[in-house]
């Protein structure tokens, strides 16, 4: 059943409006519990447009299996996504950061207010996101250290490669997800993939995962397929940043172990055919990151290891 | 006057990013002032042109005292503002949303770290600021209520108005909530505008710095005393908020006192003209911001009004 969370006059004759997709067991039967799937807080990032599309799909084939309402936004920022921009036109802070909203703020924060509202009370919520269109990232679960007690157990549930719990950050307070947990709905952000793509085999990953998370919630009885053990990291992390300027060629392939010293790729100066910098790896570990977009500045982000990367 | 690169971001295709400074006097770092950290805060680096010419003209007639140093960074961003885009052209991150910064992190923090790193041991910091929701202010300081902060301060400068705001997590990644945190009395000062010049309130921004400085003795200045500000927290605000969208027509701007019901502002259908709805002000009291966009979405913020206070 198709419900509008909210829906506010545009200037000129259209009207924005954040729709959700609730399948649930027939009216009069017990509703269950409440899984709450959210995506398209950034209009960029597009992974869980299949996602939701898919799950819809299976759900909608076997209805006799679910046991509990299942709520699906597919578009928290349809602006944005409509006009491929990260944030909401037209409003300078990311959507990310004005949870849990107010009603004496901006149209955005009105309807960040909203759609806490309409999610708050769930059993459990997933945010999905595709990191940006600059990296591409292994299906993982980021955790802040301070929820991570509760989250953790059903980050495991949900077929990623791995879940990253990482430290506390007051700018971090203003997401979905914080606002979400802090008002004591669990919410769990899952990254996938890239910024304006769909990568259809992470898609089918993580809703193998949905479901082992749905059956372990008791929404969910019919047929799931065993999931992999995550690694679990606390900020066990390498950052590769570009010292230089100039176009980067990537010598990896994402998804894979390096070895310390390995030469990941280089930055290229296409103007003189030279090199301005030789990337190499500052640690052994697993590739879960690697960038998508060539061009760089210094700074920019190449590639993130996980260390050791092999077992939890 | 001493001109000079305070740091450089090598970039692909484009000449290198040097952020350029002005320094006056020598002596204890007493005075820095930011202008643009975004590409399209063309008023704020005016200003900052214009204190540039107001100080070069005081040190040839030996207005400043001895013993005191003044930083004046008109723009820290003209890679955007010479492209049209009001936050980083490649990865629209907003540098004043990157504070205290990280050097060896991406590339915005990067150039935040850097400012940061040369701003960040003055007495005083000014920030030449834009607000997050487009429109037009009453001009005015604002400081960041952190705990740090000394609002007394701000009525040096002897603008009408002092806004002293309660810090959302948003906010604790700006450069004048890290100011404060790193022992500076950070201050932002709005004028009136942001993509265009306004040479008034422009004026108006270059005396109250001269004024604040020539009230802590660093500079010899004489003029009009100015106000004796009202001291305003963001709860004695009123917002009138638009029922509908619409074409905006506003009817009453910053500065104005409004009677309670008088309207304000009017939406009209953007085709055939009717009035949907007209914005009446739900108090008397004077007008502190308005938008000015002639395009609006239901559920803005047309208008904040000061209760029952008359500039």
């Amino acid at each position: 059943m198709e419900q509008t969370i909210v829906s506010l006059q545009l200037p000129v004759q259209e009207a924005l409006e954040i729709r959700k997709n609730r399948i649930a067991p027939p009216a009069g039967q017990d509703r269950g519990k409440r899984i709450c799937i959210v995506t398209g807080v950034h209009g960029d990032e597009l992974e869980g447009q299949y996602v939701i599309w898919e799950l819809t799909r299976r759900l909608n084939a076997h209805p006799e299996c679910l046991h509990g309402t299942v709520d699906l936004y597919p578009a928290v920022n349809p602006l944005g996504i409509n006009s491929i921009t990260r944030g909401v036109p037209l409003f300078d802070l990311d959507m990310n950061r004005i949870f849990p909203g107010t009603d004496q703020g901006h149209m955005a924060e009105y309807a960040a207010m909203k759609v806490m509202e309409d999610i708050q009370g769930a059993d459990a919520a997933l945010d999905i996101h595709a990191s940006n269109i600059f990296l591409r990232e292994l299906p993982q679960v980021r955790v802040n250290e301070a929820s991570a007690g509760e989250l953790v157990p059903l980050a495991k549930l949900l077929n990623v490669d791995f879940v990253w719990i990482h430290a506390a950050s007051t700018v971090l307070e203003s997401t979905l997800a914080h606002s979400l947990n802090a008002a004591g709905t669990r919410c769990l952000v899952v990254e996938m993939g890239v910024g304006m793509r769909i990568t259809q085999n992470y898609g089918n990953q993580l809703i193998d995962g949905i479901f082992a998370l749905m059956k372990h919630l008791g929404l969910w009885d019919g047929p799931t397929v065993p999931t992999r053990t995550p690694i679990v990291s606390r900020d066990e992390v390498a950052f590769i940043n570009a010292s230089e300027a100039g176009i980067f060629l990537p010598a990896v392939q994402h998804n894979g172990m390096v070895q310390a010293g390995q030469t990941l790729g280089v930055i290229a100066d296409p103007l003189t055919g030279g090199t301005r910098e030789m990337v190499t790896a500052p640690a052994a570990g697993l590739l879960f990151t690697l960038r998508e977009y060539p061009v760089v500045y210094p700074g920019s982000l190449l590639a993130r290891i996980l260390k050791g990367g092999l077992s939890e | 006057m001493k001109q000079e690169t305070l740091f450089t971001l090598d970039t692909p295709y484009r000449q290198k990013l040097d952020v350029e400074g002005f320094r006056f006097g020598k002596g204890e770092k007493s005075l820095c002032v930011v202008g643009a950290l975004r590409g399209n805060e063309v008023q704020q680096m005016y200003v900052c042109s214009q204190l540039v010419q107001q100080l070069k003209w005081m040190e040839a007639h030996n207005d400043l005292y001895a013993g005191h140093e003044i930083l004046i960074i008109p723009c820290v961003n003209h890679f955007s503002m010479n492209v049209g885009s009001r936050f980083w052209a490649m990865d629209h991150t907003d540098i004043n949303r990157m504070f205290p910064g990280y050097a060896d992190g991406e590339t915005t923090q990067r150039i935040a770290a850097a400012l940061f790193d040369t701003v960040k041991e003055y007495q005083y910091g000014i920030q030449f600021a834009s607000f997050y929701m487009p429109g037009d202010f009453v001009p005015h300081v604002r400081m960041m209520e952190t705990g740090c902060h000394t609002a007394s301060l701000a009525n040096l400068f002897g603008l009408p108005f002092v806004m002293l705001h309660k810090p959302g997590p948003y906010d604790t990644a700006t450069l004048n909530y890290n100011w404060q945190l790193w022992d500076t009395n950070a201050f932002s000062i709005y004028t009136k505008e942001t993509d265009r010049i306004d040479d008034a309130s422009a004026a108006q921004a270059v005396t109250a710095v001269l004024r604040f400085l020539s009230r802590l003795g660093v500079v010899k200045y004489t003029c009009h005393s100015g106000c004796l500000p009202s001291v305003l927290h963001e709860e004695d605000l009123t917002s009138v908020i638009t029922p509908c969208g619409g074409v905006f027509r506003r009817l009453l701007g910053p500065g104005e006192y409004a009677e309670y019901g008088q309207v304000l502002g009017q939406l009209l259908d953007p085709f055939t003209g009717e009035v949907r709805a007209e914005l009446r002000s739900p108090t008397s009291g004077t007008v502190f911001f308005a938008i000015h966009h002639p395009l609006c979405t239901e559920h803005t913020v047309a208008f904040r009004i000061i209760r029952r206070m008359r500039l």
